[in-house]
């Protein structure tokens, strides 16, 4: 009871802290400080964002399908690198540098290049996403993966288990936490990849409407998108916060 | 009917011998103890016998047949209570039944009787971070005894508890063992542990390790309430300290 009418005090100072950005936001447009065509005020945005409503839902629909796909092919992906260059060292040592170099690659680098290969159609998008949210669930597994505590498998092996049997019983329950944090950080890759692999190519979507919007110097919707953006990203880390605790029940109980 | 035989092995690490053409013994339901300082081998001759390092010479025999380097003939126990945090205390002490294969309906099952005689009632459906130190170490023993109820390898369990709780784990450990029928090999290196406990006392001494005395307590079991204070129980202790000699030597 405590401990959660603490959780919401801290809560209250970051709305708090909110709050007074908006004011202070808000009170800049209104004294004309910045001209609105520039800066619009949070009132516009709002409005922006209730005008809007119907175009934004459309192309959000196709974002977060992209964003869906990708991250599901990403930690699929993911983890089967994670599980094969767990089982076989030479592979880790051979790829795990590679791998860290795919993600040196800048995205907005490559997005040009995959819609030039696969067209404007989802493909490119979703590879995009593939290539950026796999690798926080690689490394997060592999760690999670070797850092099982070798007392363990060895009395699991004392008593007659395989190495099968050592994955499903120690190495991977015990990398679950690493694999959700990881998870919460690909979730909002693959929102953010979506958008900007359609800001390079494509017929629908957040990005697409955002280059659109961009364009025609409408700030108000920029603002809009912006948000709604965020707003996306926030709630999928919140389900994969939710989904956490369903799957990891005994962190709650200590 | 459980017999181990541990007949002379010797292994080294890295050029170093760690044991010394070592051969122990252990009958049907006896307690026996390995006293030694700590470093003087045995773990690894704990590790020789749970089938986990190949010695480079000797054997280990369970009941006759041969066993050396054989994983999954004989489990153990350690001061850390290896359970997992994520499993039930039953779904942990369970473990042993489904690495074997039984489907997880019936293991739970049939470890659910156990629970009364191993002073675990209720602790069930709990994780072991919500048990006490001395509680988990008992979780740990149904699980060791799950896997076998002829011999058990124990590899100090009590020594992270505090004396207290250790006293009472003592107790409570003579009175499941007065139960239960399982010959064990207690390794410790807490001299009144071992004289308290055990049938026979084999002492690990020098470098490398080597058998440098056997030692029978020859007080029945159960054992009197206050043998602890008796003046046998210090002649045993004074015994045992003469052999042992000085470990910094």
């Amino acid at each position: 009871m405590k401990r959660k009418l603490q959780n919401i005090t801290s809560k209250l100072w970051s709305l708090a802290a909110l709050l007074v950005i908006l004011i202070a936001w808000q009170g800049v447009s209104m004294a004309g400080l910045v001209p609105g065509y520039m800066l619009p005020s949070p009132v516009d945005v709002i409005k922006a964002f209730i005008s809007e409503f119907p175009l934004l839902m459309e192309n959000a629909k196709v974002t977060l399908m992209e964003a869906f796909i990708g991250l599901g092919c990403g930690v699929a992906l993911g983890f089967l690198m994670a599980v094969i260059m767990d089982r076989f060292d030479r592979l880790y040592k051979a790829l795990y540098p590679l791998i860290v170099v795919t993600q040196t690659v800048p995205t907005v680098a490559i997005a040009p290049l995959l819609v030039l290969w696969f067209g404007y159609e989802m493909l490119p998008k979703v590879i995009l996403i593939v290539i950026v949210t796999f690798f926080p669930i690689t490394v997060g597994l592999l760690t999670g993966f070797r850092s099982a505590d070798r007392d363990m498998m060895n009395l699991l092996r004392s008593m007659g288990a395989g190495r099968l049997q050592i994955f499903r019983y120690i190495k991977l329950p015990g990398a679950m936490g690493q694999f959700f944090s990881s998870l919460r950080i690909s979730a909002s890759y693959a929102v953010v990849g979506a958008v900007i692999s359609e800001w390079l190519g494509g017929f629908n979507g957040l990005g697409v409407y955002m280059t659109r919007v961009k364009k025609a110097f409408s700030f108000d919707k920029m603002f809009a998108v912006i948000f709604l953006i965020s707003a996306i990203s926030l709630i999928l880390m919140k389900l994969v916060d939710m989904l956490q605790k369903r799957c990891m029940s005994w962190e709650q109980k200590k | 009917m459980a017999e181990l035989i541990v007949s002379n092995v010797s292994k080294s690490f890295d050029g170093k011998k760690i044991i010394e053409d070592v051969s122990i013994e252990i009958h049907d339901r006896e307690l026996v103890s390995l006293l030694g300082v700590s470093g003087g081998g045995k773990t690894t001759l704990f590790n020789v016998i749970s089938g986990l390092i190949l010695p480079d010479a000797g054997q280990v025999f369970l009941d006759g047949k041969e066993i050396t380097g054989q994983p999954g003939k004989v489990s153990y126990m350690l001061q850390k209570d290896l359970l997992l945090p994520y499993r039930t205390v039953e779904d942990n002490v369970a473990l042993p039944l489904l690495i074997a294969g039984m489907n997880k309906k019936e293991a739970r099952k049939k470890v659910q009787p156990y629970f009364e005689e191993f002073g675990l009632s209720g602790t069930q459906k709990k994780y072991p971070a919500q048990l006490s130190g001395g509680m988990r170490q008992r979780a740990a023993l149904l699980r060791t005894y799950m896997f076998s109820d002829k011999l058990a390898l124990l590899d100090e369990p009590f020594s992270a508890l505090d004396t207290l709780t250790k006293g009472a784990m003592h107790k409570w450990y003579l009175d499941v063992m007065g139960q239960i029928h399982l010959s064990t090999i207690f390794i410790t290196h807490d001299i009144d542990e071992a004289v308290l406990l055990s049938d026979r006392i084999y002492i690990l001494g020098g470098k490398p390790g080597r058998i440098v005395d056997e030692i029978r307590i020859t007080e029945p079991k159960p054992r009197r309430k206050d043998f602890n204070l008796t003046g046998e129980f210090l002649e045993y202790k004074k015994r045992i300290l003469e052999k042992i000699g000085n470990p910094e030597a």
